[in-house]
């Protein structure tokens, strides 16, 4: 068992990648069981519906016309979420170098503004909805401010740290090679921060997620936070589950095209930090 | 001899402690001036500030006969590290490096094919033309350094800055990239201020030897605590260009014995009328209290 098990164990290759599935298939069948234990109890039982019934919920929201609209609803939530999430983030993620960075290279700008990103981070943005709200409406706008709220400050910060962390050697170098400012924060700076500022978006996305569900949970008319919160009133797990999974499956999509995206164009990056 | 560098009446104090006491001290062209001194002497400091990384509180620093107050193109450095961006391969570093000190926003539109052969040529002369393509965390540590000579001189710096460019290098890389440094002084013509902690590698080094200590006296009395550095020792040096068997010689052991006394020993105190400053572009204006019992 100690050669698994204990501190100086050799995991490797297949092995690690067994033990990694083990939870999950734990979970599965847990859940078989119970949900096969309480549908022969009550056929009419809503909480553990069976994979069966949860194929037949996705094929219905997905892949059927909705009577109503006519519109394929699952992929209309997906767009009309994932369409808030990009532009939030997207905007919090470019605010964020362009203050982050002058913040970092002009230290009356951090004088300036970095009490105040300080003081914004700190708000817990889902106190702001309400006011988000009451002041942009239940529209787009408010749902998109949110995301912006709660993600922009922290990778402002980050983005300030990172260009912190660029030892002013290369600062001088560059002026002594002729670099005028504007020309040291493109050329020199920003290229040496982008990398820790992808790490950074794929830290804030999980946030994102979280602002993004809560705003469509009080106020939209899509959007897959939305219909969580829709269905539950008539208790559907069979539609909240393969939802939830979506979301997750989406996330992690999201974390490994990052993480992919950091690693070809600034492989420099995590291989000098060894 | 053309002055290059002129340092007038320096003193450098950070808050009640003075780093630089009145330094004076002219470099010409073409010289390979090596700064030593004990830890704490200040020499970091006077390099930063003919760098222009900071400002004197007293005195000029001028630089081809104009005030330098921020780093710029008139001077080039070399640091012990982080002198190469990180993120660019050793041939963009120098090519960076030419393409900038022509116009900021040269790199904009791809370079030219004698932009191009130049920083290649540049790379062979500092033996790196096998290494063009790896990024500066692969090479060895004396690898990094002489490609950031490379990057440094490609821009012709009318001076040639370096602040203990050798301190982090094992003995053999050191030693070779000394010979290497002097072989690159003599072909092409250098002016470089060298600064290093280390005796042996300045006095090998250098055709001048600036000594620089907070260890000596003057006519303040032997109370005074408040001095700074100063430049102790100030001579031609003749070993420039030699072998390296010369560090074996007596000669060589004898003068670092001299020096080791007068600038590292802090029981052996010279007077500054008594400093050794012959090299012909020495000079030094004392303050009246500094050598008031001697008019």
């Amino acid at each position: 068992m100690s050669r698994f098990w204990g501190m100086h164990a050799d995991v490797s290759g297949w092995k690690s990648k067994l033990v990694g599935i083990i939870p999950f298939v734990i979970l599965i069948v847990v859940y078989i069981y119970a949900s096969d234990a309480r549908l022969a109890d009550n056929p009419q039982d809503k909480l553990l519906p069976s994979f069966g019934q949860m194929y037949d919920a996705v094929e219905r929201m997905a892949f059927t016309e909705d009577r109503r609209t006519g519109d394929y609803l699952f992929w209309k939530d997906t767009g009309a979420s994932l369409f808030r999430l990009g532009v939030g983030v997207g905007l919090a993620f470019i605010f964020a170098l362009m203050v982050g960075l002058n913040q970092g290279l002009y230290p009356g700008f951090n004088a300036g503004i970095g009490p105040f990103v300080t003081f914004v981070s700190m708000i817990p943005p889902l106190a702001i909805l309400p006011i988000l709200f009451i002041s942009l409406g239940v529209g787009e706008t408010a749902k998109i401010a949110l995301i912006f709220i709660g993600t922009a400050p922290i990778l402002t910060r980050d983005v300030y740290l990172a260009v912190d962390k660029i030892p002013s050697e290369q600062k001088v170098k560059a002026l002594t090679i002729g670099a005028t400012p504007a020309a040291l924060l493109y050329r020199i700076i920003l290229p040496q921060t982008l990398p820790r500022a992808l790490d950074s978006l794929r830290l804030v996305l999980g946030g994102a997620w979280l602002f993004l569900i809560a705003s469509e949970a009080i106020a939209a008319t899509e959007g897959l936070g939305y219909r969580i919160f829709l269905v539950r009133r008539y208790m559907a797990m069979d539609v909240i589950i393969p939802y939830v999974l979506w979301i997750t499956l989406l996330g992690f999509l999201f974390d490994w095209i990052l993480k992919k995206l950091n690693s070809s164009l600034f492989g420099w990056y995590r291989e000098a930090a060894k | 001899m053309e002055k290059l560098i002129e340092i007038k009446d320096v003193d450098k104090v950070y808050g009640d402690k003075v780093v630089l006491d009145n330094i004076d001290l002219n470099v010409s062209k073409g010289e390979l001036c090596t700064l030593v001194g004990p830890s704490g002497c200040g020499k970091s400091t006077l390099l930063r500030l003919i760098l222009g990384m900071e400002r004197a509180t007293r005195g000029e620093v001028i630089i081809e006969g104009k005030n330098a107050p921020r780093p710029n193109k008139q001077r080039g450095i070399v640091f012990q590290k982080y002198s190469l961006f990180p993120n660019l391969s050793v041939f963009d570093n120098v090519l960076l490096a030419k393409r900038m000190c022509q116009s900021p926003w040269a790199s904009l539109r791809s370079a030219s094919s004698d932009e191009k052969d130049e920083a290649m040529e540049y790379l062979k002369r500092v033996r790196l033309e096998h290494a063009r393509d790896k990024k500066p965390h692969e090479l060895s540590g004396g690898m990094q350094q002489r490609a950031a000579i490379a990057q440094a001189l490609i821009t012709k710096p009318p001076v040639l800055l370096m602040d203990e460019p050798f301190g982090a290098l094992d003995p053999n890389t050191r030693e070779e990239l000394q010979v290497f440094l002097t072989e690159l002084w003599e072909e092409n013509n250098l002016t470089i201020f060298f600064v290093t902690h280390d005796l042996e590698e300045a006095v090998f080094l250098g055709t001048r030897l600036l000594v620089l200590s907070q260890y000596y006296t003057d006519d303040r009395g032997d109370g005074f605590d408040g001095r700074g550095g100063k430049i102790v020792f100030d001579k031609e040096l003749k070993f420039k260009g030699a072998s390296t068997e010369i560090k074996d010689t007596d000669e060589f052991k004898k003068l670092i014995k001299s020096i080791k006394e007068i600038g590292f020993e802090p029981r052996i105190l010279q007077h500054v009328k008594d400093f050794n400053l012959t090299h012909p572009d020495s000079y030094q204006t004392l303050t009246e209290i500094e050598h008031r019992n001697s008019k």
